[in-house]
């Protein structure tokens, strides 16, 4: 009961079992600062260009303004928080496409609340030509992923954007 | 003579006994361990419920060496979720986010296209040729949470396996000597 192999494995046991608990807790703990809950804008600034390939397929290039506040989501369990913004629109064929177009690493609450200008980084591309006129929805999703523990994920949802009629 | 082979015999008898007893003693610690990981496949609904990140292509976020968590659920597939998959033909799963989904109207199925975090491209180079997208029988799980560096024993077990052979006779010898 008292040999150095018991105390050690004893000890080793109690040890494992706190850091288990103490990673469950920090997982759990979240931010209680008072900062604005997040917020999102895009502006699509231009139309580069707006085509159907010889494949069949319509694809489009955009020039994009974001502009988001995510400070509210970082807490002392934050690693990073991977954004993306995604294109989500319908078609006769599909009942729902969703194209990330661009994303991004926040690594730090400094950089949580940024302004990008940027061209789509992905391409937009349809399955067809269904985008001539298409209405779609812009959506910034954001992942938290925590140093240990549950990741979780949220997004806001800006509507009201439009392809245009013809290509370009 | 007759007293010594009693005696032999008795001791025959208790030897036999205790290393039988270990060994049931084995057998249950096995068996558990089995259905401990068989119920975890069961509750997590996925085939493979914790898997280990071999490769750098989600860093920062996941480092080669991490655990992660899976689940999956009959929930549709949509972007942004972080997906392992199996690439027909090979059995290494692949842990990568989804960047592009089209749902068909008629039947619900989908058509999925992946890309690691750190890679310049999308996994277009991974499937086979000419598979474009992946589908949802290709999917095994979402990653829901996930532990650092717990993963590194299975690493090292792997890639070097003289390491895996070491541990299991060092146990095989203190189970052996030790009393209970």
């Amino acid at each position: 009961m008292h040999s150095y192999g018991y105390r050690a494995n004893g000890v080793l046991s109690l040890s494992l079992t706190i850091l288990a608990l103490l990673c469950t807790v920090a997982s759990l703990s979240g931010g209680i600062l008072n900062l604005p809950p997040p917020s999102a804008h895009v502006e699509v600034v231009n139309i580069n260009w707006f085509q159907k390939h010889r494949s069949g397929n319509d694809e489009v290039s955009l020039t994009l303004n974001i502009s988001a506040n995510l400070e509210s989501l970082f807490t002392w369990n934050t690693k990073q928080i991977f954004v993306f913004l995604a294109a989500e629109y319908e078609t006769p064929k599909n009942s729902l496409n969703q194209v990330s177009i661009w994303d991004g690493i926040i690594p730090s609450i400094e950089q949580a609340k940024f302004r990008i200008n940027t061209i789509n980084k992905y391409r937009l591309a349809d399955q067809g030509n269904n985008l001539r006129g298409r209405e779609f929805n812009l959506t910034l999703h954001w992942h938290v992923m925590p140093r240990t523990g549950k990741m979780f994920a949220d997004k806001i949802v800006m509507t009201g954007y439009r392809m245009p009629h013809e290509y370009v | 003579m007759g007293l010594i082979g009693e005696s032999m015999d008795s001791i025959k008898t208790l030897q036999i006994r205790s290393t039988l007893s270990q060994a049931a003693t084995l057998g249950m610690i096995v068996a558990s361990a089995l259905m401990i990981w068989k119920g975890l496949i069961c509750i997590t609904g996925s085939s493979s419920p914790v898997v280990v990140v071999l490769s750098g292509s989600m860093e920062p976020g996941f480092k080669r060496g991490d655990i992660l968590f899976l689940r999956m659920t009959k929930d549709l597939i949509r972007t942004g979720e972080i997906v392992v998959f199996n690439v027909d033909g090979k059995d290494i799963p692949i842990v990568h986010r989804v960047i592009e989904v089209h749902e068909r109207q008629d039947n619900g199925e989908v058509d999925v296209l992946t890309k690691g975090d750190h890679n310049p491209k999308d996994d277009r180079f991974l499937y086979p040729y000419g598979q474009l997208w992946l589908q949802r029988h290709h999917i095994m799980g979402r990653a829901v949470g996930f532990l650092p560096y717990v993963g590194w024993v299975t690493i090292i077990m792997t890639e070097k396996p003289i390491v895996k052979y070491i541990l299991i006779g060092v146990m095989a010898l203190l189970f052996i000597t030790s009393k209970e």
